[in-house]
This record gives C-alpha cells, sequence and structure tokens, in this order.
C-alpha cells in the first residue's frame, strides 16, 4: 500500500510535468491543426535556460557553501527561462510556420520536424550532448506522511503546475485575447471576419504554450536531476500522446492526459518492469486511436466539405 | 503469351546487366567507393518505398528505420539459422547462399510488413497526422526492445554465431536486382487504378471517399507495403556488415529517409531515386562534417520547405519533365 501511494505520489509530480507540456501541443492545435514537433524542443530549451540562468545568478556559489539557493533567485530563473522559450516559440512560429500557413498539410508538419531536428543538433553543439547535473534550485527536504517518502520538489513541482494551469485556464476563460483564442479554434476564418488579428493570437499562442513548456523543463531537471540535448524527443512524444489522450485541443484534457500518462509511467516502473515505461505510453496511444481517437474530453466533430 | 515471353526476356536481359556491371564495378572501383554505390542502391529502395507512403499517399512516416531494422534483424537471424538446414539440403555453393539470402530477406520484408500493418491499422483509420506521431513511437520503442533482447545480443548488436561475424551476402548484384524490381512493382502500382486512387487519398481524402475509394484499406496497404520495402532494405543492409546494431536505427536514419524523398519531390519516383543517392554521396562528402550534418540536414528541410516544397522534380517523374520540355521547345519552334 505504501509503495501504491509513493507510485502516485511520483505519477501526479512527472505527469503535472507532462500536463504542462501537453498543453502547448493541444494550444497549438487547436488553432492550427498542426502537431508542432519542435513543441518538445522547446521544453528542452527552457531546461537549458533555467540551467543557465540559475549558473548566472551563481547557484554554485550556494552549493559549494551548503546555503539553499534564495527562494526568490529560483523564481527568477524560472520567469527568465519562461521568457527566453517564449520568444523561441514566437521566432519558430514567425521564421519557420508562418511562411507555410496556407500550405497544403504535409508542408507544415515536414516543417515541424524540420525545425524540431535543428534544435536538437543545434542543442548537442551549443550545449554539448551530455548529461548536465541540474543545479539544485531547490534544496531537497524529505518528509514522511504514513510511510510514503514525500520532498518538498515533488510538492513543489505539483504546485507549480497547478497554479500554472489555473493562471492559463483564467487567461483563457477571461481575458480577451483568450476569447479570441477560442474563437480561432472554433473558426479561424470567421474569427479572420470579425477583425481578430489572427497572427497576434497565433503569436501569443506560441508564446504561452512555450513558456510553460520551459516552466515544464525546469521541473523536469528538478525532479529527474540530469537534462540533455535529447530530452525533448521522448518526453515531448509522451506530452503529445497525453494530449491526445485527453482530447486534442481541449485543455483540461491536457491536464487529465498528462497526469494519467504520468501515473501509468510510474506504475509500470514499480509494478511491471523500468524498461518498459516508456513503452506504456506508446501501447496507451495506440488504444486510446483504437477505442477512442476523440480522446476522453474531446468533441467528435463532423467533418465538412 | 507473347507479352510474357518479352518480359522474361527483358528481366533476364536486365539481371544479366546488373551483373555485368557488378563486375565492371568490382574491378573498376575501390572497396570504399563500391561500398558507397551498395548504401546509395540501399537507400533507392528505401527513399521509393517510403515515397509509396508519404510522398504518393500523403500519409506521414517519420519512424521508418525502425521497420528497417525490422527486416534487418529477422534477415540477419535468419541468414544465420537458415544455413544449416539449406547447406544440408542443398550443398554448399553460391546456389545455397542465394537461397538463404532472398529467403531470409523475404521474411525480413514479411515480418516489416507485418509491423506496419500493427502500427498503421490504428493510426490511418483516422484523418490527420497520426500516422506521424505512432510512427515517431515505434522507432523509438522498436529499438528499445532490440537494445534489451538478449537472444539478439542486446544493446552490442547481433554478430551470428559465428566470431567473424554475419556472412557477407549483399553484393552489387543482389542490391541493385532487388532495387530495380522494388522500383518496377512501385512504379507500376503507382501507375495503375489502385495508385491514382492513393494519390487521390493525398489530394482529398473526403473527396476520394465520396467516390467509394477504400480509404483505411488502401492506405494501410500502401502502408504495409512502404513497411516492406524498408525491411527488404534493412536485410539488405544487415548483410552489407559484419552485423546489425540497435543504434544503426536511430531517428536520424528515419531523418536520412525524409531528406531523400523531400530533396527529389515528394510523390515522385525518380525524384526519390535521385535523393537515395544524394543522401548516399552526401553523408559521404560530410563525413568530416559529422555533428553538422544534422543541422545542415535540418535547415535543408525548412528552407526547401519555404521556397520550394515540391522539391527538386515536384510529383513529376524524371521523363515527364524531359517530355514537357521538348514540346515545349517544338511549341516555340513552331
Amino acid at each position: 500500500m505504501t509503495q501504491f501511494l509513493q507510485q502516485i505520489i511520483n505519477g501526479l509530480s512527472l505527469g503535472s510535468i507532462y500536463a504542462l507540456i501537453a498543453l502547448g501541443y493541444t494550444m497549438v492545435y487547436g488553432i492550427l491543426k498542426l502537431i508542432n514537433f519542435a513543441h518538445g524542443e522547446v521544453f528542452m530549451v527552457g531546461a537549458y535556460l533555467g540551467f543557465y540562468a540559475a549558473g548566472a545568478l551563481g547557484v554554485a556559489g550556494f552549493e559549494a557553501n551548503h546555503q539553499a539557493f534564495p527562494l526568490y533567485l529560483a523564481v527568477v530563473v524560472l520567469i527568465l527561462a519562461m521568457a527566453g522559450a517564449a520568444l523561441l516559440g514566437v521566432t519558430i512560429e514567425f521564421l519557420a510556420y508562418r511562411p507555410v500557413r496556407n500550405a497544403p498539410r504535409l508542408t507544415p508538419l515536414i516543417t515541424a520536424i524540420g525545425v524540431s531536428l535543428f534544435l536538437q543538433n543545434a542543442g548537442m553543439l551549443l550545449f554539448s550532448p551530455n548529461p548536465q547535473r541540474y543545479p539544485a534550485i531547490l534544496s531537497e527536504v524529505r518528509f514522511e506522511v504514513f510511510g510514503v517518502i514525500v520532498t518538498n520538489i515533488k510538492l513543489t513541482i505539483f504546485a507549480v503546475a497547478l497554479c500554472l494551469m489555473l493562471g492559463l485556464h483564467l487567461f483563457v476563460q477571461r481575458t480577451w485575447t483568450g476569447r479570441a483564442m477560442r474563437a480561432l479554434s472554433f473558426n479561424i476564418d470567421a474569427a479572420k471576419l470579425m477583425g481578430i488579428d489572427t497572427h497576434r493570437v497565433i503569436r501569443s499562442t506560441f508564446a504561452i504554450g512555450s513558456a510553460l513548456a520551459a516552466a515544464g523543463g525546469i521541473l523536469f531537471g528538478l525532479d529527474q536531476i540530469t537534462i540533455n540535448p535529447l530530452m525533448g524527443v521522448l518526453t515531448g512524444l509522451k506530452a503529445f500522446v497525453a494530449a491526445v489522450l485527453g482530447g486534442i485541443g481541449s485543455i483540461p484534457g491536457a491536464v487529465i492526459g498528462g497526469l494519467l500518462i504520468g501515473l501509468a509511467e510510474q506504475l509500470t516502473a514499480g509494478y511491471l518492469s523500468p524498461e518498459y515505461r516508456d513503452a506504456i505510453t506508446f501501447v496507451i496511444l495506440i488504444l486510446i486511436l483504437l477505442l477512442k481517437p476523440e480522446g476522453l474530453l474531446g468533441v467528435v466533430r463532423v467533418e465538412k466539405v | 503469351m507473347k507479352r510474357t515471353l518479352i518480359r522474361a526476356a527483358v528481366g533476364a536481359a536486365s539481371l544479366l546487366a546488373i551483373y555485368a556491371l557488378q563486375l565492371g564495378v568490382e574491378a573498376g572501383f575501390t572497396e570504399y567507393v563500391q561500398r558507397i554505390v551498395l548504401l546509395a542502391g540501399i537507400n533507392v529502395i528505401l527513399a521509393v518505398g517510403l515515397n509509396l507512403i508519404n510522398g504518393t499517399t500523403g500519409q506521414f512516416s517519420i519512424g521508418h528505420a525502425g521497420f528497417m531494422a525490422v527486416g534487418a534483424y529477422a534477415a540477419a537471424f535468419l541468414g544465420v539459422k537458415l544455413a544449416g538446414p539449406v547447406h544440408a539440403a542443398l550443398g554448399p555453393g553460391p546456389l545455397a547462399d542465394a537461397v538463404i539470402f532472398n529467403l531470409a530477406l523475404l521474411a525480413g520484408a514479411l515480418l516489416a510488413g507485418i509491423s506496419g500493418l500493427i502500427v498503421g491499422l490504428p493510426s490511418l483509420r483516422l484523418r490527420g497526422d497520426y500516422l506521424a506521431v505512432v510512427t515517431l513511437g515505434f522507432g523509438e520503442i522498436i529499438r528499445i526492445l532490440f537494445n534489451n533482447a538478449t537472444f539478439l545480443g542486446s544493446a552490442t548488436g547481433y554478430f551470428g554465431d559465428d566470431p567473424s561475424g554475419l556472412p557477407t551476402y549483399t553484393n552489387f548484384f543482389w542490391v541493385f536486382a532487388w532495387a530495380t524490381a522494388i522500383v518496377l512493382l512501385i512504379h507500376n502500382l503507382t501507375f495503375s487504378q489502385t495508385g491514382r486512387s492513393l494519390t487521390a487519398i493525398r489530394e482529398d481524402e473526403i473527396a476520394a471517399e465520396a467516390m467509394a475509394t477504400p480509404t483505411t484499406r488502401l492506405k494501410v496497404i500502401a502502408f504495409a507495403l512502404s513497411a516492406a520495402t524498408a525491411g527488404i532494405a534493412g536485410g539488405l543492409f544487415a548483410h552489407m556488415q559484419a552485423g546489425v546494431r540497435p543504434e544503426d536505427f536511430r531517428f536520424e536514419k528515419s531523418i536520412d529517409m525524409i531528406v531523400m524523398i523531400i530533396v527529389g519531390g515528394l510523390g515522385s519516383i525518380s525524384g526519390a531515386i535521385l535523393g537515395g543517392i544524394f543522401v548516399a554521396v552526401s553523408l559521404e562528402l560530410m563525413r568530416d562534417l559529422q555533428q553538422y550534418r544534422l543541422v545542415l540536414y535540418a535547415l535543408l528541410l525548412v528552407v526547401i520547405m519555404i521556397v520550394r516544397p515540391q522539391g527538386l522534380l515536384g510529383s513529376r517523374e524524371l521523363y515527364q519533365v524531359f517530355r514537357k520540355r521538348k514540346s515545349a521547345r517544338r511549341a516555340e519552334g513552331a
């Protein structure tokens, strides 16, 4: 029972990271019907931005003196990484996706694969292909609740992810831009006719999605301790499966899908074999495509010509 | 009857021509160049096969290295295990080698095709780019499986039972005989009624369905066939080196294949052939730029998509380009 609870705690914290990344996939897909393959790489770059920002703010000095990194500096690291990733997301959109926006379906898809590949390999050249130990932005405190080991890191991951997702929810529901995003995902041409500057709204979508992915990257670094330039491939794939599982295009769906994928992965690692933890996501993807392709919270849309 | 005879004669003549070419290549080129020529031939098979699904049918697979891996491992394993019984039946010699090799290749193709069926069925029932994601996942997972399969040598790879490694059956003749056969098969399929239906699916799936085209079935068949050709290429690749390793089939390999068909022009068979040769040669030329190669390929993909999304030839064939030029010149003269 304790082991089960332990896996649930680990699964929820991993799952909330997947959920943060899945939000970016689902928002872009909802509007542009594009699988943004580069999103996993934005997540990776976000983790590295946090890595270098923490380095620049002198995390090594605190570690050497066995002092905790101040919380306000950790928040600065998070904000810097999110802003940097948002800039990267907007740049990708402007340079690569906008020129092919009205091209046939395959063209943006191939462009996205190209951008993803470019960032992976540019990352290996810039950041070195070797895994890096993530700096201790938060120093770990362990405590036991009913025999289950909980760390402040897992709790922080869960709390930060929850706050960001709530913020996104409020943004999408309450602000003008959020309403415009919903309008675009409903019908982009009609939105254009209503005088919405679609370029601007798409730009904000990429900025927000990328910032969330960067937050996910930092949390991932804290959770998994090492980062490497190829970490976006598999994590991005899992987050995409999370978005499909929840119903692609649906924001609450992405959150639920992310948490479920995290739980499934941890339970597989704990009870079956750690080798299959990556394979389970794939099995889930196949099953969902066979049984309920619109996802848990997705709506079936009738195709119109 | 007469047509069959003519076809048989043409087939025999081309096999003889390939054999003569092999003698020429083996006599005239260094082993280094010969290896590039073989790789080019294998690439042609990969590119033409991938083009059937990505180009002609318009369903994007980005994990074809996974099917190549299935074919490579199956052909390597069977190439070793079949040797005993076949030698017992036929006695050692070139005939036995040919039988073992081709049986192993066909088995590899069959297994790769079956994996294609398993991957394709759930993802191709739907419209949208699910195939891209599912194949990406498949390519990663299959590598994890081979990495953990102890009877196939796990991460070190499969080198057969013999310390000298796998028997190297692959030579110029077999690579180009298979390449010719596969190019012909896919060419004929593309320009048949079924091929037109595949193109219709690419152009407008809803309209194709309205015309009573069985879209799901055709997509799955095209995909399984494409996976099977990647399996053949994998088998040829496996028997070219001493062994097969899981890292031979990384995501980069799938990207190489995509570059082959994009450079030449999605949907064009001659474009795929040119692209396959281009990648084989450019890989060798960029050997010293190893770490920059994929950055360049990635940029190439993005730039081609923005500047000339149809690739070098578009979806036309090489002979169509020339024919068009000729008729244009004639029109100018008149």
